[in-house]
């Protein structure tokens, strides 16, 4: 008898939580749709087979032009994304595996300096670091004309930087550089501030990851005559990698979707596209749907990843 | 070979020492004198001698900039008397209250001859403080009924839950940003509006609440079965249960991760610039344009690291004193 009302209970909280959920659905919908009525939007994606009339600053892999449609822009904002993303997340894994070991080394002022950088890369926000960044390269270093040369070949401007690729030197022409390997401002500021952040916060789970191994197992190493270098990467090492693959997954994640600050100093990635369209077409609904919707995908599929690793370690 | 690394890792650390040092200090102009700053090589503190009325208040009234300096103190010593265990009693909900209606009278004023002030013109540092205790102090609640409902066995329910969780973490807050900048007053009938900072703080507490969630439920799964069935058998109701067993306990736990998210969040209420709202970059980025003072980002810059860094860096020291127990 009291099992039955306790079932009867949880149907009817389950039955209001839904009801409720739909009333407000219908509501906002009816709502938005008088709305769009009002203001003369046409709802749907037809929008994106018209012509876009922006230019874009960067397009890598692809060519394009302002004539080209919204589709073929976001599908330029998508690369650019994926661009600085997977740019980003090779070097700071590089960075933050570094320091990470750094922070458990055995030299006093090494650790210190690392605990320094950590502490403050993780305590103050990204974007400003960003700010802080594109201001850094774009007002302190000099015009094109003067530009600093660290390396021959390679220019240091606030234009970018230009880098020599076989068959194609950068040249002085008019009032910037052509040819070579370009580096726009915005991607330089974005990556360097994404790979210093984030490599704070893999360089503490990598940290994690080695004091998780138990001591015995480093002992062992010692007694079998392994130096401290060889005892890292051949014992302690591999079994830490079972506690930092999952949280770094979630840094990578982390990374691809704080890559969307782009649009905060001008470098052209999905976000940053899709507000374009949003202030040009009035398509708001649709715009944000897509970054939402390209962003879940991304979610998503790490985790999914992240399952099918843990389940192999099992 | 260990000594080697100290003493090459010791010089170049000198030698960028130094450089800093020569050009934050030594070289740098500290009266607010534009002229000057073109003059030399080094740092242009003046910048922010010049400008840090309007950084830290925005564009408050002038004559004013006392009640939103006042109102910050007050936010703070707020936040500080709560990180005190012996403060952790029912009375300190009534010392919120009691504090944040004084402070929305100093904001607002309009009573006790302090003329009104409308909330378009509140900016600065008070506007980062504001967004961050609000966003908290309402995500709170609404994240131990997300996680409650992640738990709770109702398979509709959970599956709402779950579902808003994941949505919320799975996008960038700017997205989130951006729906409550420009779809939100398409979702609101015709000729009802509310102004951009409300929509701000609702993203905000939004995507507060979804973090601050995980954080709750991994307090509740921590918590051993034995202690639910001990409840059950003593008779209490679900509510009874979870109010006076469960939570005390799961919260208790909670404290430190929760302390590592609220940081993380109050690092984040600073993308609240790229919708336009007057928070302490957007002061800077604005002090960045007048003519007279531009190309001075590096220390603008520096200058609000340092001031999130002084915010966040005593919630993390504080954390951390909290896992040591």
């Amino acid at each position: 008898m009291a099992l039955d009302h306790r079932k009867a209970k949880r149907i009817a909280y389950q039955a209001a939580a839904l009801a409720a959920l739909l009333g407000v659905a219908w509501y906002l919908v009816s709502n938005t749709l008088a709305n769009l009525e009002a203001r003369r939007i046409a709802s749907g994606f037809a929008f994106l087979w018209r012509e876009a009339g922006f230019e874009i600053g960067e397009a890598p892999f692809q060519r394009y032009s302002a004539a080209d449609t919204y589709l073929k822009a976001l599908v330029v904002g998508l690369a650019n994304t994926f661009k600085v993303s997977l740019a980003g997340i090779v070097l700071a894994t590089v960075l933050g595996a570094a320091i990470g070991l750094f922070l458990v080394s055995a030299n006093r002022l090494l650790k210190a300096v690392s605990r320094a950088y950590v502490e403050f890369m993780r305590n103050v926000p990204l974007l400003v670091q960003l700010f802080f960044w594109y201001a850094l390269i774009t007002e302190t270093l000099p015009p094109p004309p003067q530009a600093l040369q660290p390396l021959p070949g390679v220019f240091l401007s606030n234009r970018g930087i230009f880098f020599p690729l076989p068959g194609s030197a950068p040249v002085l022409e008019g009032f910037n550089f052509s040819g070579g390997l370009a580096i726009t401002p915005e991607f330089a500021a974005l990556l360097v501030g994404l790979v210093t952040y984030t490599a704070a916060f893999i360089a503490e789970i990598v940290r994690a990851g080695v004091l998780s191994v138990s001591r015995g197992q480093r002992e062992a190493a010692y007694a079998l005559g392994l130096t401290r270098r060889l005892a890292m990467r051949h014992v302690v090492l591999p079994q830490a990698l079972r506690v930092i693959v999952p949280p770094l997954t979630s840094q990578y994640l982390n990374l691809t979707k704080n890559s969307s600050l782009a649009v905060a100093i001008g470098y052209p990635d999905l976000v940053s596209i899709a507000n374009t369209i949003i202030n040009q077409t009035g398509q708001a609904i649709e715009g944000i749907a897509i970054i939402m919707a390209v962003y879940l995908t991304i979610s998503l599929s790490i985790s999914v990843f992240m399952n099918w690793y843990n389940a192999r370690l099992k | 070979m260990n000594r080697l690394l100290s003493a090459v890792l010791g010089v170049v650390i000198a030698f960028l020492a130094w450089r800093f040092i020569d050009w934050a200090l030594l070289q740098a102009v500290w009266q607010p004198d534009s002229k000057a700053c073109r003059a030399v090589q080094g740092a242009c503190w003046g910048f922010i001698a010049e400008k840090h009325r309007f950084i830290l208040f925005g564009t408050y009234p002038y004559e004013q900039h006392w009640r939103p300096a006042l109102a910050s103190i007050l936010l703070v010593l707020l936040w500080a008397l709560s990180a005190w265990r012996i403060f952790w009693r029912w009375w300190l909900v009534l010392l919120w209250l009691a504090g944040l209606s004084v402070i929305g009278i100093l904001m607002w004023g309009g009573v006790l001859g302090l003329p009104y002030v409308e909330n378009e013109r509140w900016g600065g540092l008070i506007l980062t403080l504001l967004l961050s205790t609000f966003g908290i102090a309402l995500a709170f609640p609404l994240s131990i009924l997300l996680a409650l409902g992640r738990r709770s066995g109702m398979p509709v329910i959970q599956a709402l839950c779950v579902g808003f969780i994941e949505l919320v973490r799975g996008v960038p807050l700017i997205s989130i940003l951006f729906m409550a900048s420009v779809m939100l007053p398409l979702f609101l009938p015709a000729g009802v509006s509310i102004d951009k900072l409300l929509r701000a703080q609702i993203a905000l507490i939004l995507f507060a609440a979804a973090y601050l969630a995980e954080v709750v439920r991994g307090g509740l799964q921590a918590i051993p079965k034995e202690q639910y069935e001990a409840a059950d058998a003593v008779g209490l109701t679900y509510w009874q249960k979870t109010g006076t067993v469960i939570l005390p306990q799961a919260l208790r736990i909670a404290v430190p991760p929760l302390v590592n998210t609220i940081i993380g969040f109050f690092k984040d209420t600073s993308l609240v610039v790229i919708i336009g709202l007057f928070d302490l970059l957007q002061t800077i980025k604005v002090s960045l344009q007048d003519p007279a003072w531009s190309g001075y980002g590096v220390e603008a810059y520096l200058f609000a690291a340092l001031v999130y860094f002084a915010f966040c860096f005593a919630m993390s020291l504080y954390s951390r004193r909290l896992e040591r127990r």
